[in-house]
């Protein structure tokens, strides 16, 4: 082609702009930059987002978060961070950050059908405490209830926690971690007695094999599948599988993709441990050591209403935890049924694949690391899916060593650090105890120094029984905290809204935004998010990380913490307790329940003088002592000696976190292991301490089909889940316009025979329908996911397309986590 | 008719052809004056500007000109409202279709319904699958500010390539600087880049890293002296060269 | 002194306003709704007619292509697509009907402007101006044809008023209003009837179309003419008038068979006797005066 004259021209112009490209700047603009630059304050903080735990240092200026940058120097992220993470700048600045409370009033009057209306603090908690006081004097402490969230601070949580279980003496606190963790906390506590992994993320920088049982990291755990990818290409040997109900990003690097139908998983694990007995690859001094093999109850049910034909028939429903011993002889004949013919005319894998999978698992000369996220909680069967992941690393002895073990990635900064270790959760007190056992309340009560029997032996309701009980009408006094559940609850058209919008229920909803979940309430509190109070998060790999007060929240936002201590002022001891109780100790007499659980000495014993000069601290301020501290200082004397041990608050503000047990100032890496371990006595080798006699349990448990499959109808699975661009329900995410540019509605993703078999092509709206209800999106059929045929994918994060309209609120009835991954749907041309 | 007036009439006459002529003379030269402006103006005025982008199928620019007749059918017929019409004052396109990748990006229909609608044959009636189109090439011009030579894990551009694992790849790369991370770097593959500009539209930075432009600039040429031999080779199924033995007479110490 | 009597005035007298004006209300309407038909489209997503008046589809079925625009595209020698062939053939084929000219009256979006121009320029008395001859438009013709042949693009269609306007009136004006306001100056200061009756290449070309058209004006009561000449004030081209209407002697008219009368209609308005009509001439010598 001849260089014409416009060509040259054009040339030329591509010249200067590519000059203009480049990163010289004017003189003077640089200058001044860099002037502006010095007097930004840079303070470390963890990321807002997933439970990976990015350290991010925040450039404050004026009160003002100018900029963010990964922390250089963080053992997590050494200075990087997801795309999520480099917008964390602009979270707390949408447009429509909520600043005052809003009730729902008719003629200046509370009205549920009434309009939002701004009122102040004052107001709010008055008709608060009146709707509280009223559930607890009709109905007693189980009408009020409480929906946290694994996005509070572990003050935050443990605050919440306390005010529940003893001031109200209610249990119906539940986190939102029961839709996302639920499963490996009752899969750790079945197998291992005490809930967490045993690795850490260094696992992810030595092991040999990765497996992903139901995990898409690429996209969910950015940085961690950059660590896992670096380990893929640094040693030639490091093998890498993926099992998945559909293709994904993170089957790019697998070496061996398992693409099975939803539910075989149970199948699939259960051969492998089958194969690994047959071909003689069974640690069998490990194996008699520290383990007790189990046979687990079966007929236990989907977790759904009582009156559902599913569950009418299911003896063992009501007691689905429960397990009897077998010898290793009965283990072995009962995953004996599981051949690779069967596992594979199950799963749909070929036998090949499961083969190769069950292969890397046997070999004794290499490291395994097994990782998960929701493809395996969020299962109707996810705790003994759980269970059977650590069976085969209990058979081969990969366990709690460098590179080898399971490890359940979480969703949430603090899934962890606040909604399990702190014990958020309707059954749970700190450090793994639970209010269902006498001497672990005792421990909780004389701690909290409360009369005996304040807090209840019965586990409260759980977060799909929190919304039943709301409908039913027996649950009254609500409040929603740091979460969507609105958005994020499945079936939300049946089971979620009706009960916030019951007449007898009044619910409350704090955040930042005015989410789904806000616009159902009643009253929504303004909420400080962030930096924008002291906090601390636990993430996965049991690292707590501690950030001080940066910026002041916007007009008349309050952080959660000062949200529900102020709260306790409002209620006086005789308002909730029984007359009876107070007696047991009469010096509470005429107090209120903040002076009981908060000015008892203990958590307002830390001066205001210990906080850090210069940095604000709201909270403190406001009620005269160190509150974090103290908070943090009365719940760490729950694990602290007891294999839970937390380090010091002081300390943690100077490190970039530690991983408990933090013993003698020192970290755990390991857990169970000798030497890694402090907790493992000498000699023992491994020692499962959870256990009383320190051996894990490994679980005979069946394969069982879903709860709901496709039918002639309904001919299509549904697998609902995230994107990289989004975090949960996008009430962050979607206000950064960039990554709301990124990714701005949801998409159905779909095979393309699927969608030509319906006359639908990539781009055309679609309805999809399932017996609950439906929404209408685009179809896509190129995009990132590529499902099998009969299976499609739909992201959550789209408030204006919510795919919990369709999804299925069936559970595991062990762990109570709702299926968010299958059900059955139709699609039609919209 | 007298004489007299005949002369007149004659002299009218004159006067009239030399009015004839000298208005005739003026037409014609603000005529040509005006063609010798239009020439001149459309050397520049009708060079497409950077960040411009033709709708698919549309012919190399110059032929693109001679065939478009700027009736906006293409544009009404786009159901994304990508597509724009150049106004009066932007040169380059007056009257003509065209969109900027950063603003509303080609959604690539499957049935291309703007080249369907072209009247003209300006976009090319015989595209008639959207992922031969070759509206303009991505190009990630700058390394220096993209997220992904940083490390960071953005890959944006990579997941909203309708062309994914084709168009856009994603080559990984260990991180040099942290030791322990691995980098997924985008790359752009000329062959099936259709430039519909999704990934110029979604990249999150400031200004975008990753920029659709014109294919003869930024695509090079190899001379046809040279050739790969491994892609001759694999185009063949064989050697090309038949006869040469591999290991003609073995080697000392490594064979049996 | 007393005043100048105004343009029309006597018809007005003698045939009321609204008379007066029939023919040009109903070309005003006729401009006005063809762009409204255009703007159906993206304003109220009623799909009637798309694309614009250099190409359109009319119910998804009927293509329409400029004429003078399609000239220039085969001039530049790619050629053009069967839509737009058909398009071409069907606009020639309404135009040498009812005369080429009449789309500069009757279509142009432009005259409105060159028609307020005019009214002005005799409202204040303004001299002609520059005697650009009418012929220019023919020499502006030929380069606007001959320049594609030669440069391989459209070249007119960079500054053309007419298409330029009419886009931006259906696609987004943009500044497509500062052209109509030079064009109004042109005409208004520099030379009457500067634009539609000297320069415009575009209505040159259709004046090619009219030769065999069966839509005229003709002059059919000349002899009622009472020589008032306000048809020849209002005529946008007043030299069609004086064969039809004063050719009686030397066997010319009644019918105005001048390629550039534009059918506009406004000497059959302004005329108070009457003397002037529309009439359309079938090819067996019949005709029906409308």
């Amino acid at each position: 082609m001849k260089l014409t004259r416009r060509e040259y021209i054009k040339s030329n112009a591509i010249a200067a702009a590519a000059a203009a490209a480049g990163i010289t700047l004017p003189t003077t603009k640089a200058l001044a930059e860099t002037q502006g630059d010095e007097s930004i304050r840079w303070d470390k903080a963890p990321c807002r987002f997933c439970g990976t735990g990015c350290s991010i240092l925040v450039g404050t200026q004026k009160g003002r978060i100018v900029a963010t940058q990964g922390d250089p120097d963080a053992p997590v992220n050494k200075g990087l961070n997801c795309i999520k993470g480099y917008f964390l700048s602009k979270i707390p600045y949408g447009r429509d950050r909520l600043t005052q409370p809003l009730l729902r009033k008719s003629n200046g009057v509370y009205d549920k059908e009434g309009e939002f209306t701004p009122v102040s603090w004052d107001e709010a908690f008055d008709i608060m405490a009146e709707k509280w006081k009223e559930a607890l004097r009709k109905k007693g402490p189980t009408s009020v209830g409480m929906f946290g969230s694994g996005q509070w601070t572990v003050w935050e949580g443990y605050a919440a926690s306390k005010l529940y279980k003893a001031g109200f003496r209610s249990n119906n606190i539940d986190p939102n971690a029961r839709h996302c963790m639920a499963s490996a906390v009752a899969g750790f506590i079945r197998t291992f007695g005490i809930d967490e992994p045993m690795g850490c993320y260094d696992d992810l920088d030595q092991s040999d094999t990765f497996v992903l049982w139901g995990s898409n990291m690429a996209e969910m755990h950015p940085i961690l599948w950059s660590r896992l990818t670096n380990r893929r290409l640094s040693a030639k040997h490091v093998r890498v599988a993926v099992l998945s109900t559909y293709s994904h990003r993170s089957c790019d690097l697998a070496d061996n993709e398992l693409i099975f139908k939803p539910q075989s998983d149970l199948a699939i694990a259960n051969y492998i441990a089958n194969y690994i007995i047959q071909n003689g690859a069974v640690n069998e001094e490990f194996v008699a050591k520290h383990t007790n093999f189990r046979k687990g109850v079966t007929d236990i049910g989907y977790g759904l209403r009582p009156e559902h034909p599913k569950e009418k028939g299911a003896k063992d429903a009501g007691n689905a935890k429960a397990s009897s011993p077998i010898d290793f002889e009965e283990f072995k004949a009962f995953v004996s049924d599981y051949t690779v013919e069967k596992a594979s005319q199950i799963s749909g894998v070929p036998e090949r694949n499961l083969e190769e999978l069950a292969k890397l698992y046997a070999d004794p000369n290499r490291t395994v690391m097994s990782l998960w996220t929701m493809g395996m909680n969020q299962h109707t069967r996810g705790t003994w899916v759980n269970n059977l992941v650590y069976n085969i690393h209990l058979l081969t002895g990969k366990i709690s060593m460098p590179g080898n073990g399971p490890f359940s990635l979480t969703g949430q900064p603090s899934a962890c650090g606040t909604a399990r270790e702190v014990g958020t959760f309707a059954h749970r007190l700190p450090a793994d105890l639970v209010v269902m056992k006498k001497p672990h309340r005792d421990i909780a009560e004389k701690r909290w120094q409360l009369p005996e029997g304040t807090i209840p032996a019965k586990p409260g309701y759980h977060a799909v029984l929190q919304n039943r009980m709301l409908k039913d009408g027996k649950l009254n006094a609500y409040w929603v905290m740091c979460n969507n559940n609105v958005q994020a609850s499945a079936n939300m058209l049946e089971e979620t809204l009706p009960g916030y919008r019951n007449p007898e229920n009044f619910i409350v909803v704090s955040d930042p935004y005015p989410t789904v979940t806000a616009q159902a309430a009643d009253l929504v509190l303004p909420t400080a998010m962030w930096v924008e109070k002291e906090g601390a998060y636990g993430n996965a790999e049991r690292r707590t990380q501690f950030w001080r007060q940066q910026i002041s929240p916007p007009g008349g936002a309050r952080s959660d913490l000062w949200q529900l201590v102020e709260f306790a002022k409002r209620f006086k001891v005789e308002e909730v307790w029984t007359p009876e109780l107070i007696e047991k100790m009469p010096e509470y007499k005429g107090k209120t329940l903040y002076d009981i659980l908060f000015a008892n000495g203990e958590v307002n014993k830390f001066p205001l003088s210990e906080i850090q000069e210069g940095y604000e601290n709201e909270e403190a301020q406001h009620f005269g002592y160190y509150i974090q501290k103290g908070l943090f200082e009365e719940y760490a004397g729950f694990g602290r000696g007891h294999k839970h041990d937390l380090g010091d608050f002081d300390t943690y503000h100077k490190v970039r976190g530690m991983r408990w047990p933090v013993v003698d100032g020192k970290e755990t890496l390991w857990r169970f292991k000798e030497g890694s371990d402090p907790y493992v006595k000498k000699g023992a080798g491994f020692e499962f301490y959870g256990k009383p006699d320190g051996r894990a349990w490994i679980f005979a448990l069946p394969y069982q089909p879903p709860a709901e499959e496709p039918d002639f109808e309904y001919d299509l699975w549904l697998c609902t889940g995230r994107v990289l661009e989004h975090w949960h329900s996008g009430s962050m995410t979607q206000r950064v316009p960039e990554l709301h540019r990124a990714f701005p509605d949801t998409v159905i993703y779909m095979h393309p025979d699927d969608a030509k078999k319906r006359g639908l092509r990539r781009g055309m709206n679609a309805k999809i329908t399932s017996r609950r209800g439906e929404i209408t999106t685009r179809i896509e059929t190129k995009g990132r996911n590529r499902p099998p045929r009969g299976l499609v994918f739909v992201p959550w994060f789209d408030a204006r397309r919510l795919i919990n309209k369709l999804t299925l609120d069936a559970t595991c009835p062990i762990s109570k986590e709702t299926d968010f991954k299958k059900c059955a749907v139709k699609i039609s041309k919209a | 008719m007298s004489n007299k007036e005949k002369k007149g009439g004659q002299q009218q006459e004159g006067i009239t052809r030399r009015v004839f002529l000298g208005e005739t003379a003026r037409g014609a030269s603000v005529a040509t004056l005006v063609g010798v402006g239009l020439w001149a103006k459309a050397e520049t005025a009708h060079t497409l500007p950077l960040r411009h982008i033709r709708p698919p199928g549309a012919l190399v620019e110059q032929d693109f000109l001679a065939k478009c007749v700027r009736c906006g059918l293409c544009v009404r017929s786009c159901p994304y409202d990508t597509l724009r019409l150049g106004k009066v004052e932007e040169p380059g396109v007056v009257g003509t279709p065209f969109f900027k990748a950063r603003e509303i990006p080609c959604e690539m229909c499957e049935d291309i319904p703007c080249v369907v609608a072209c009247p003209t044959g300006a976009l090319d009636k015989g595209l008639k699958n959207i992922e031969k189109a070759q509206m303009g090439l991505a190009v990630l011009a700058d390394q220096e500010t993209c997220l992904n030579f940083l490390g960071l894990r953005c890959e944006v551009c990579y997941r909203v390539c309708p062309v994914m694992d084709k168009a856009i790849t994603l080559e990984r790369l260990q991180n040099k600087r942290t030791g322990r991370h691995a980098m997924f770097i985008p790359v752009v593959h000329s062959d099936h880049c259709t430039g519909c500009g999704k990934c110029e539209r979604a990249c999150v930075l400031t200004e975008a890293a990753i920029n659709i432009l014109p294919i003869d600039l930024v695509k090079g040429k190899m001379g046809k002296h040279y050739r790969l031999g491994w892609v001759e080779k694999e185009k063949k199924g064989g050697p090309l060269a038949p006869n040469i033995i591999n290991k003609p007479l073995g080697q000392w110490g490594l064979d049996p | 002194m007393k005043r100048a009597r105004l343009v029309g005035q006597e018809a007005v007298e003698k045939k009321g306003w609204l008379r007066t004006h029939k023919w040009l209300i109903l070309r005003r309407s006729s401009q006005f709704s063809i762009i409204g038909l255009f703007l159906l489209w993206p304003l109220a997503e009623i799909h009637f007619i798309q694309g614009n008046l250099n190409a359109s589809l009319i119910l998804d079925l009927i293509p329409l292509t400029d004429p003078f625009l399609a000239s220039q595209v085969l001039m530049a020698g790619l050629g053009m697509e069967y839509p737009a062939m058909i398009g071409l053939a069907v606009v020639v084929g309404i135009y040498l009907l009812i005369g080429g000219r009449t789309y500069c009256s009757w279509v142009c979006p432009i005259n409105p402007v060159t028609d307020a121009a005019a009214w002005l320029r005799r409202r204040l008395g303004l001299q002609k101006g520059m005697g650009l001859s009418r012929t220019t438009r023919y020499w502006m013709l030929a380069v606007a044809l001959i320049l594609p042949a030669v440069g391989g693009q459209l070249f007119w269609e960079l500054v053309n008023p007419v298409t330029l306007v009419q886009r931006g009136l259906i696609f987004g004006v943009g500044l497509a209003w500062v052209v109509i306001v030079m064009v109004f100056l042109f005409d208004l200061f520099v030379s009457s009837d500067g634009w539609c009756g000297r320069l415009c290449p575009m209505g040159a070309f259709y004046s090619l179309l009219t030769p065999v058209a069966l839509l005229r004006v003709e002059a059919r009561q000349r002899d009622q003419c009472n020589d008032c000449l306000d048809c020849f004030k209002v005529c946008p081209e007043p030299q069609v008038i004086k064969p039809a209407l004063k050719g009686a002697a030397t066997g010319q008219g009644p019918t105005i068979q001048d390629i550039n009368c534009t059918n506009c209609g406004r000497c059959v308005d302004i005329c108070a006797p009457n003397v002037f009509e529309f009439a359309i001439h079938l090819p067996d010598k019949s005709r029906i005066s409308l």
